[in-house]
């Protein structure tokens, strides 16, 4: 069997983080669950990580305080010996037109979903480059390709993790690390639910396959992206969108 | 732990192998990239705290000594 690698995935508490984190787990793979906003739902997902056979450790951090990252990846690689893959999942929405939006709605969104992004990728790869290994991936979105009215924060953040992850790409193509993204569409988790029906139907027009994504889904790219298969492959964005943007 | 060894410590362990290293050895023979140069420095700085500028160019690792034990002695 190989190597055990050790994954950190931030925003693992629920959602599509929570999947990834799990997906993960059932490839051999030691999880840190990295998270803010909801302390039972991190240990709900960590128990589940513990019941799965891994070996799995909470860290609360807010992935947009850049010394707190800091801190967190030593901290993780202190406890783990290494970060073989990091996944930055963590993100929120803020919608509103952009006439209406406030200006602490746009920096809370960049923060979290692009900073955020940065920070970690910027605290890990240091370990990664001496290890002439890495697995990166970073949750964007259609949105970022596409754009999506009321989500000018959201859509830009999502579209500057897509240029990060090219830049990272070339950066560090030469230590053996990796970067990509992948894109959901509509996918069903508590961030979608939140949507009105008539939005969903209007959503599902859209969709060429017709129906929603599923955690799983996205779950499935990041594990492609970060296996052996995948070790030819950087700079790209997978769509996971049910043919949503083509 | 005097500055070469300490030295000898970072750039082994940047590259993955254990280095012999001495005053006299150069960076080109020593095969670090632009990459491993900026993690290098990067490191020195933070295990002395000190700041060693931007754009430093590395040529023997004596003179990399120099530099560092004019920082700490500058701090």
């Amino acid at each position: 069997m190989a190597e055990k690698r050790i994954a950190l995935v931030t925003g693992a508490g629920r959602g599509i983080g929570a999947e990834i984190a799990l997906t993960l787990a059932a490839e051999n793979t030691d999880i840190a669950v990295v998270d803010y906003s909801d302390q039972a739902a991190a240990q709900a997902t960590l128990d589940a990580l513990t019941a799965a056979g891994v070996t799995a450790r909470y860290y609360r951090c807010d992935v947009s305080d850049f010394t707190a990252t800091k801190n967190v990846v030593d901290q993780i690689v202190k406890d783990f010996g290494k970060i073989d893959i990091l996944v930055n999942n963590a993100g929120i929405t803020a919608d509103n037109l952009l006439l209406r939006m406030e200006e602490a709605e746009w920096d809370r969104v960049l923060s979290i979903n692009l900073k955020g992004c940065f920070n970690m990728i910027k605290h890990v790869t240091p370990y990664m480059m001496r290890k002439r290994y890495g697995r990166i991936v970073s949750i964007s979105s259609v949105v970022g390709l596409m754009g999506n009215a009321g989500q000018a924060n959201y859509a830009a953040s999502k579209a500057g993790i897509i240029g990060l992850t090219k830049t990272v790409a070339k950066e560090f193509g030469a230590r053996n690390i990796t970067a990509n993204a992948v894109a959901p569409g509509f996918i069903k988790t508590a961030m979608t639910d939140a949507l009105t029906e008539e939005q969903k139907q209007a959503m599902y027009k859209l969709i060429p396959l017709g129906k929603l994504g599923e955690t799983k889904d996205i779950a499935n790219a990041v594990k492609f992206l970060v296996s052996e298969d995948a070790r030819y492959i950087t700079g790209v964005v997978l769509k996971v969108d049910g043919g949503m943007y083509i | 732990m005097t500055t070469l060894e300490k030295l000898k410590e970072i750039l082994s362990e940047c590259k993955g192998e254990d280095l012999d290293i001495t005053p006299e050895t150069t960076f080109d023979e020593l095969e670090f990239d632009s990459l491993d140069k900026v993690d290098i420095v990067m490191q020195i700085e933070e295990a002395y705290d000190i700041s060693l500028g931007e754009n430093m160019q590395l040529s023997t690792v004596g003179e990399l000594i120099e530099k560092i034990d004019e920082a700490v002695a500058n701090k």
